[in-house]
């Protein structure tokens, strides 16, 4: 079974001469179907690097990446598009929605840039808010929305195109404690229905949802461990 | 993604800043509005001055008694009344070939009366062949013939504000009017010409030379004398041909000191015209710059726009929009705008002109209409495209990360 993701030595380079940062220095990582990992690190250690590169919303200085089987590294602008619209669910600390923009509207989105029928799309996106429990708020525009609800319509966006990937950069970093339960259980029923998840974390308790755990230190993975679960 | 779905999210990003598009759509209105209005106005001031010339005859050279400042004019000592017979010799056919008609010209500001109204108005005294000159049609009643001039009949033909003003809706004909104590019979009524705003070509009455030499004005030297030339290509010709005709009879030697002076109605209304057409292209111009205006301010305003919005368009290149799906919002986006400002000017500008501008009835001219709608809209694509472009090459994690 091919992974959903390969990684060979990644390395990421910001910047040139004087102000040169070496964000990451050579990561090797696997991660298989049905994962649920979880990225750790003290702050600037290169987790949302990491993240962007797996995203393909950035591109690494050097190395190899493999996505579903797909080679990355060759694809152009237009391909990589293509994969992002797939292949990949995004969950951003902020949130990311698109402003003064209906809740169905932006879940819509992802469906409509795959090119999905306007009766389908419809279909897809009231179910899919519908399953983050935001049914009765369709017509809420972001800003008429809680930290919490924004969040969940960004995870009903991240799903609605059913991608072989859900990545997240602290979800949960914005939120108080009844909303990060609420997305963490989302995430969890995923997993279940078998969906793969990397996750990026601060907190242990965070983390303890994942049944593997890296831990990233200066640009390298100093640990990689399984949970408990 | 298909066109409609791209016209789609276009749409809802201009609903989703009303203010912003409002704006824009401002900017475009007043552009195209103002190049249509200008140039219709500009238009309607030159078909204006043409036609009040026109109607003044076209195929005519006035001759004035006097000099009125010509240089040398000082140096005269001796000034010659213009006769009558000056009027008869420029009708000499050997002579004067392609002098049609001449007729002797004099005015007498009057104040006539009818059953207690009263009005000031010009009265000219002259020949029938001065209606026919001066494009001066009867339109209920009759001329005045030579017959009347012979015997010096009281008949009188006025113009349509006379009309107005001394008999309101009563029909004038053969009805007797007094100016400055002399009785006259309204024999006819002279088709309207119109008002330029400025003078009043209806405010007048005609009648016979004699007439009027004998009770208004006395037997002093002629006001001028209206020639009328056989064709509209003999005026050149007449001209020289009066000219010489007058010199000789006043014994002028000095060319540069006559005692008279000629209007030529064709050079007058060649001048005008070029000036009037210099008017429109001016305003035209005027106008051009404010659409151009109105095109930097479209730019503007979508490179504002792109900047302000680059988050979301990391937001939507990061959900999988390729750089044809970003490039197409954008596109419409501006499209819209101009089209939408385009359509709203030229809607605009069509109910302005239907009302006169200071006395000017603006005549809009349809190639202004289809320049400024194309040019707005072209401006719209043009400007709009590049800050459209910018922002679909933006690679996503550089567009999230902006704040
Ligand atoms: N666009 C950039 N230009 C230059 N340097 C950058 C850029 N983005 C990140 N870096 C640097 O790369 C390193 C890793 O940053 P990264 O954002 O991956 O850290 P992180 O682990 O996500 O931290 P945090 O937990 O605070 O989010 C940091 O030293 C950071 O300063
Ligand atoms: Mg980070």
């Amino acid at each position: 079974m091919t992974p959903v993701i390969s990684l060979q030595q990644i390395t990421k380079v910001y910047g040139a001469g004087e102000t040169e940062v070496q964000a990451l220095r050579g990561i090797d990582l696997t991660v298989n179907r049905g994962d649920y990992l979880a990225i750790m690190g003290a702050s600037g250690s290169g987790k949302s690097t990491l993240m962007n590169i797996i995203g393909a919303l950035d591109n690494a200085t050097s190395g190899h990446y493999e996505l579903d089987g797909i080679n990355i590294d060759s694809l152009d602008e237009s391909g990589l598009s293509i994969v992002r619209n797939r292949k990949i669910g995004f969950i951003f600390q902020s949130f990311n929605l698109i402003p003064r923009t209906s809740a169905l509207a932006n879940v819509e989105l992802p469906l409509l840039y795959r090119g999905v029928g306007r009766r389908e799309r419809m279909t897809r996106a009231t179910a899919a808010l519908g399953a983050v429990g935001l049914a009765d708020r369709t017509h809420h525009e972001p800003n008429e929305l809680s930290g919490g609800q924004q969040q969940r319509v960004a995870v009903a966006r991240a799903l609605v195109a059913e991608p072989s990937l859900l990545l997240a950069d602290e979800p949960t970093g914005n939120l108080d404690s009844k909303s990060t339960s609420d997305v963490l259980d989302l995430l969890d029923q995923m997993h279940e229905q078998g969906r793969t998840i990397v996750m990026i974390t601060h907190e242990d308790s965070v983390a303890a949802r994942a049944d593997r755990i890296i831990t990233l230190i200066d640009g390298l993975i100093s640990s990689d461990r399984r949970t408990m679960r | 993604m298909n066109i409609i779905e791209t016209l789609r999210i276009g749409l809802r990003g201009i609903g989703a800043n009303r203010l912003r598009s409002g704006l824009t759509v401002l900017g475009i209105l007043i552009g195209v509005a103002a190049v249509i209005i200008l140039v219709a106005v500009g238009n309607g001031t030159t078909q204006s001055v043409t036609a009040n010339l026109e109607s003044l005859g076209t195929n005519t050279l006035t001759v004035r008694h006097g000099t009125f400042g010509q240089p040398g004019a000082e140096a005269r000592t001796q000034f010659t009344d213009l006769t009558v017979a000056d009027a008869k010799a420029l009708m000499d056919t050997d002579v004067a070939p392609d002098v049609k008609s001449a007729s002797p010209v004099v005015t007498s500001q009057s104040t006539c009366s009818f059953e207690g109204t009263t009005h000031d108005t010009s009265i000219t005294g002259t020949w029938p062949s001065y209606f026919e000159a001066s494009n001066s049609k009867v339109s209920t009643g009759s001329y005045f013939g030579n017959e009347d001039v012979v015997s010096a009949r009281r008949n009188i033909v006025i113009g349509q504000t006379v009309v107005d003003e001394l008999f309101g809706v009563v029909d004038p004909v053969g009805k007797q009017i007094v100016c400055n104590g002399t009785p006259f019979t309204v024999v006819g009524v002279l088709e309207s010409k119109g008002s330029s705003g400025f003078n009043d070509a209806d405010d007048t009455a005609i009648a016979p030379l004699t007439t009027v030499q004998n009770h208004l004005t006395g037997y002093r030297s002629l006001d001028s004398v209206l020639v009328q030339s056989a064709s509209s290509d003999a005026m050149d010709a007449a001209q020289s041909e009066v000219y010489s005709i007058l010199d000789d009879r006043h014994s002028i030697t000095d060319t540069t000191a006559r005692d008279y002076q000629i209007l030529n109605q064709a050079t007058l209304l060649s001048a005008v015209e070029e000036t009037t057409s210099l008017l429109t292209i001016l305003l035209g111009a005027v106008a051009a710059i404010s659409l151009l205006v109105g095109g930097i301010g479209i730019t503007n305003i979508m490179l504002v726009t792109v900047t302000e919005r680059t988050r979301e368009i990391g937001i939507r290149k990061a959900i999988g929009a390729s750089k044809g799906a970003i490039l197409g919002q954008f596109l419409v986006e501006a499209t819209v705008l101009s089209v939408i400002g385009g359509a709203a000017g030229v809607l605009f500008a069509l109910i302005v002109t239907r009302f006169d501008v200071m006395g000017i009835t603006p005549i809009v001219m349809p190639a202004s209409v289809v320049a400024a709608f194309g040019v707005s809209v072209a401006i719209g694509l043009f400007f709009g495209s590049y800050p459209a472009n910018r922002a679909a090459s933006l690679r996503p994690i550089e567009a999230l990360r902006h704040e």
